[in-house]
């Protein structure tokens, strides 16, 4: 996990006024300030936090309200990987449960959970809209399809 | 020759960057509809044209159009639904991630036409890969003159940014959209007022679906009559459908309005995998009520899918064989409702949970008699009675699948275990 340093939350403060040049209102920078959050810190961090509500005069408390609210905000550390994994209806008939219960047994990974590492952490999604292409995830920033056992255990061998 | 209008030349790879999509004749409508057309002659065009909106509801898009381009309040912002999180729905990413500029550029018409300086396409936080591209489109546009404060050297300014949402279902719904725009929880807004109206920071503001903007560029240079020409009366139109689920090739497919669902499923995707039979087909995402097998000669439109009971919705078609069971389907598209569930109304708040724990001890075989009773109790009592279509669509699905396939739920309950496996 990124260490919170002054340096740091400065290239935060500098984001966020970059993002409100992009709104008539200095709120409407909140969703796109917990990304660059997360790209800095790993996850909305308390002082993220502080320094956001700083900048856009919006009451902190709000802030982890507006962030609790969405299923993809990182709001307590994670692993260094994610893997997001659909098992919604599409998903779920072309056999998801089955790559939920493989994570389970070969890395001890729960949904909500990250492994003793701190390699992986498993989020279950709701519809990534590849449905076409099931069961599939999205792992960091990629999409992968047509998920096997094999072919999870492959892709997750190359994220170390 | 590509005859597709929404998916033309998405084989192309280089299709996605501007060099390419111009070799194919892109940006020609935008340079003929400033060049030679007023704002008012576009308006004109869409509404003879009968565009209805692709996002769901199906509503007259020259219409919405006229109501905000009436409003004199200044600015009017331009939004892009493309959170395209219904269960099932993958058809606006082929646009997004493979004919970005077909997006934009029948957005910048629409800003013409409705005097719009300032754009967002708000896009679901699960398409990475589309924010990388739509973000270097814009960039393309704005270099070559198709966007920014001198479109086309005509004092005509537009400017596109694409804002991410974070995962939330409801967000797709275009007032709670506008929340999340600003900066809050989704919550939806009580309407009226309507967006065209009152919008983002209480302005006019269009919202139209992806597809819908992929129409325009095609309305505006080949007219209302020629569009007018495909699909069926009072829903025109080339239509995508994303097709998963039990068939041998899923995917989107572009065809016309009120093509039927059994040439979707036979003709098109080569029909249901490894020779089964169909048990039922969800017409339009998993907030639309399914559809048994024998009523898959309807046609999929806005018009003619509500005589059978069901919606077009979003498109997308999720195919089911004597594989599935129902009762599961359910059971995982109530924990959906329940988990997107927003919270400001309790009808749906309380109702979807309780409707998922029933599921539960069903599917698990744990379940009585009068657990049947009390599960379309829950339901009926939602339906009607939710603040916006969240809570509804998931009280209406759940009775559809009840009644056509009760004697599965029953079954569940009678032997402990699913009449499937
Ligand atoms: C719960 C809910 C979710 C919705 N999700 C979407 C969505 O993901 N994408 C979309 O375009 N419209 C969605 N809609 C429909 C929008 O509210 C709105 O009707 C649409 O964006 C208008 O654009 P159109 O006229 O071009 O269809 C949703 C509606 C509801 C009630
Ligand atoms: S129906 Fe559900 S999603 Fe819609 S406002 Fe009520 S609680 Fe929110």
């Amino acid at each position: 996990m990124p260490q919170v340093t002054t340096e740091r939350l400065k290239i935060l403060r500098g984001k966020i006024y970059e993002l409100m040049e992009l709104y008539p209102s200095y709120q409407a920078a909140l969703l796109p300030s917990f990304f660059v959050a997360e790209e800095i810190f790993g996850f909305i961090s308390p002082e993220a936090i502080g320094e956001i509500s700083n900048v856009t005069g919006v009451p902190a408390a709000e802030i982890r309200g507006v962030a609790s609210f969405y299923a993809m905000y990182k709001t307590k550390p994670m692993g260094r990987h994610i893997i997001q994994l659909c098992t919604n209806v599409s998903c779920m008939i072309e056999g998801a449960y089955d790559l939920v219960e493989y994570l389970k047994e070969k890395y001890g990974l729960t949904p909500g959970g990250t492994t003793p590492d701190g390699r992986f952490s498993l989020v279950i999604m709701e519809c990534i809209g590849a449905c076409g292409t099931a069961p599939a995830m999205i792992l960091d920033t990629d999409s992968y399809e047509n998920l096997t056992k094999d072919r999870l255990d492959t892709l997750l061998e190359s994220y170390k | 020759m590509d005859e597709r209008i929404i998916l033309r030349n998405t084989d192309d790879p280089l299709n996605a960057s501007i060099a390419g999509y111009m070799a194919h004749g892109g940006y020609k409508a935008l340079e003929q509809a400033v060049g030679e057309l007023t704002p008012r002659d576009i308006i004109d065009e869409i509404k003879s044209s009968g565009l209805r909106g692709r996002g769901g509801a199906g509503f007259p898009t020259g219409m919405k159009w006229q109501f905000a381009s009436l409003d004199p309040k200044f600015p009017k912002y331009l939004v892009c639904n493309a959170d395209e999180g219904e269960p099932g729905t993958f058809k606006d990413r082929p646009i997004l991630e493979h004919n970005p500029h077909l997006l934009i550029e029948g957005m910048i018409i629409s800003a013409y036409a409705l005097q719009s300086t300032r754009g967002y396409i708000y896009l679901r936080g699960e398409y990475p890969h589309a924010k990388r591209v739509l973000e270097r489109a814009i960039e393309e546009a704005l270099a070559s003159g198709y966007l920014g404060n001198d479109i086309l050297s005509k004092h005509f300014r537009f400017n596109l940014t694409v804002h991410s949402g974070a995962g939330a279902y409801i967000c797709g719904e275009e007032t709670a959209l506008l929340d999340s725009l600003e900066g809050r929880r989704g919550l939806p807004r009580l309407k009226p007022p309507f967006p065209v109206n009152s919008g983002l920071w209480g302005k006019p503001t269009i919202v139209n679906n992806v597809e819908t903007f992929a129409n325009i560029p095609y309305i505006v240079s080949q007219g209302a009559k020629a569009y007018a020409s495909i699909g069926v009366k009072d829903c025109p139109g080339p239509k995508l459908f994303s097709v998963s689920g039990r068939v041998n090739k899923p995917g989107v497919y572009e065809l016309p309005m009120g093509i039927s669902l059994r040439e979707i499923i036979y003709t098109h995707c080569g029909g249901i995998k490894g020779g089964g039979s169909l048990k039922g087909v969800i017409p339009g995402g998993i907030s639309t009520p399914i559809i048994a097998p024998e009523n898959i000669d309807c046609p999929m439109d806005f018009v003619h899918l509500p005589k059978y009971g069901s919606m077009l919705g979003s498109g997308a078609v999720m195919v089911f064989d004597d594989t599935v069971c129902i009762v599961r389907v359910y059971e995982r598209a109530m924990k959906f409702f329940e988990h997107e569930s927003c919270g400001k109304c309790t009808p749906c708040r309380e109702g979807t949970a309780w409707m998922r724990a029933i599921l539960g001890r069903i599917e698990r075989g744990d379940a009585s008699e009068r657990d049947l009773e009390t599960l379309q109790d829950v339901a009926e009592n939602v339906t009607g009675k939710t603040f916006c279509p969240l809570g509804d669509g998931a009280a209406g699905v759940l009775l559809a699948a009840m009644k056509t396939y009760r004697e599965e739920f029953e079954y569940h309950i009678k032997n402990k275990r699913c009449k499937v496996q």
